[in-house]
């Protein structure tokens, strides 16, 4: 018994604690959910009834949501765990923190980004895509929101320890948020016009690929000058 | 001899608030940190933590550097600071799975761990719904329930009424006797063996 578990049995524990948390917190994890479900219901009410305008902007629109929904939930990856001293307690853990980290922002991604990815098929039908460029939405936002979840960390670490952090925090990320957005959106739109959109998929996953190496690295060091 | 520190400095808000701090902790020995509120105590416990940086001088475990040991240092400390550290939606056994996981498990079973500090039949129960003084000895029950040397304690008797004082005096004195070694601050007096007792005074410069 006195051994400490393997690196990837902590990540295991540490991704099913996260999620356990989530499942007893479920009303603050709906909120993102329910914004990105709102916001784009209420374009069509806003614009009127003109079928075209609304499909030619649909990429648009659930791009924009689902990054605004994905900032409102990335204070909690760490807010919870900073104020009750949890944070610390990772901080000295025998782990590689970077493990643990890339651990919390995989259930983080799970519980917010998942159910984007699972209600986008109905919205983008409501908006009226056409169904040649719904596989591509769904792709961009499979590929797109784990890089939001990956840079998002690295700002609420850095912001984690201010008092009033919030904004900072939306100025830090959203230009980091930008050549997602403008790749997904525009890859989207390709598709919905019947161009081939592998290009803009694979800087997609490029950037996934990049942030993942690195962003864990990053974020375990802005938490250690957080909490110090 | 477990750890030493060679002229430890700290400032916060340009104020300086220990200077050339030196001290040598033995295995089975006891450090209390004593000093007036604002004198530093939480930042000198973060330092030997690792959690924050010294300002000038280092802090060595068995004679390195702790900032070069990392995770190695880490598996032999366990730190209970100002906040318990207890996530408030899990049982109290959720609680003390999650201490092992991170650090290195001790032989003891977890039950028996709820049962020494008292806290056996709110085992399922969420810690939320603890009272502080119950959240504090689940906090303290990490000690029990992970392996480790070095115990660093911040106030670790909040909130804990007398008896339950007295158990965990019981605790840190057989962790003592097994050649582990506490440092620790408290404005409550203990019944410890004199001789394993060393005493710091931080504030009394400036």
């Amino acid at each position: 018994m006195s051994q400490r578990l393997s690196l990837t049995q902590a990540f295991v524990f540490l991704l099913r604690r996260d999620l356990l948390l989530a499942l007893r917190n479920r009303a603050e994890y709906a909120m993102p959910l329910l914004f990105f479900v709102l916001v784009i219901t209420m374009f069509p009410l806003a614009l009127g009834a003109s079928p075209e305008l609304l499909a030619r902007i649909a990429p648009g629109i659930i791009w924009v949501a689902a990054l605004l929904a994905a900032m409102l939930s990335l204070d909690s990856i760490f807010r919870s765990d900073f104020d009750d001293g949890s944070l610390e307690q990772i901080l000295l853990s025998a782990h590689p923190v970077a493990m643990l980290v890339l651990a919390k922002v995989c259930a983080h991604w799970l519980v917010t980004g998942l159910p984007l990815l699972l209600v986008a098929p109905l919205l983008a039908e409501m908006l009226g895509m056409p169904s040649e460029a719904q596989p591509t939405l769904l792709l961009t936002i499979l590929v797109g929101t784990p890089v939001l979840s990956l840079i998002g960390a690295i700002g609420v670490a850095l912001t984690v320890g201010l008092r009033k952090g919030g904004i900072i925090l939306s100025l830090l990320v959203l230009p980091l948020y930008v050549p997602v957005l403008i790749f997904a959106a525009s890859a989207t739109e390709n598709a919905a016009t019947g161009f081939d959109p592998s290009a803009q998929i694979y800087m997609l996953m490029a950037f996934l690929l990049f942030s993942i190496s690195l962003s864990p690295w990053a974020t375990a060091a802005a938490l250690r000058m957080s909490v110090s | 001899m477990l750890l030493q520190t060679r002229d430890l400095s700290c400032m916060r808000n340009d104020r300086m608030l220990f200077e050339d701090l030196e001290f040598r902790l033995d295995a089975g020995q006891m450090l209390v940190v004593e000093g007036p509120n604002g004198c530093g105590k939480t930042s000198l416990l973060r330092i030997l933590t690792g959690l924050r940086l010294a300002d000038g001088g280092e802090v060595l475990w068995r004679g390195a550097p702790i900032d070069r040991l990392a995770g190695d240092y880490f598996e032999q400390v366990n730190y209970v600071g100002h906040h318990d550290g207890v996530k408030h939606e899990l049982s109290c056994l959720e609680n003390l799975r999650l201490a092992r996981a991170m650090g290195v498990p001790s032989s003891l079973d977890l039950d028996d761990v709820l049962e020494q500090v008292n806290l056996y039949i709110y085992g399922e129960t969420q810690a939320g719904s603890l009272s502080a003084g119950q959240k504090r000895r689940l906090a303290l029950a990490r000690l029990l329930a992970t392996e480790a040397a070095l115990w660093i304690l911040d106030e670790p008797f909040t909130s804990l009424d007398k008896a339950s004082m007295a158990l965990f005096a019981g605790v840190f004195e057989r962790h003592l006797q097994q050649r582990g070694a506490i440092v620790m601050t408290s404005h409550h007096d203990i019944s410890l063996p004199a001789q394993a007792v060393q005493r710091l005074q931080l504030g009394l410069t400036s």
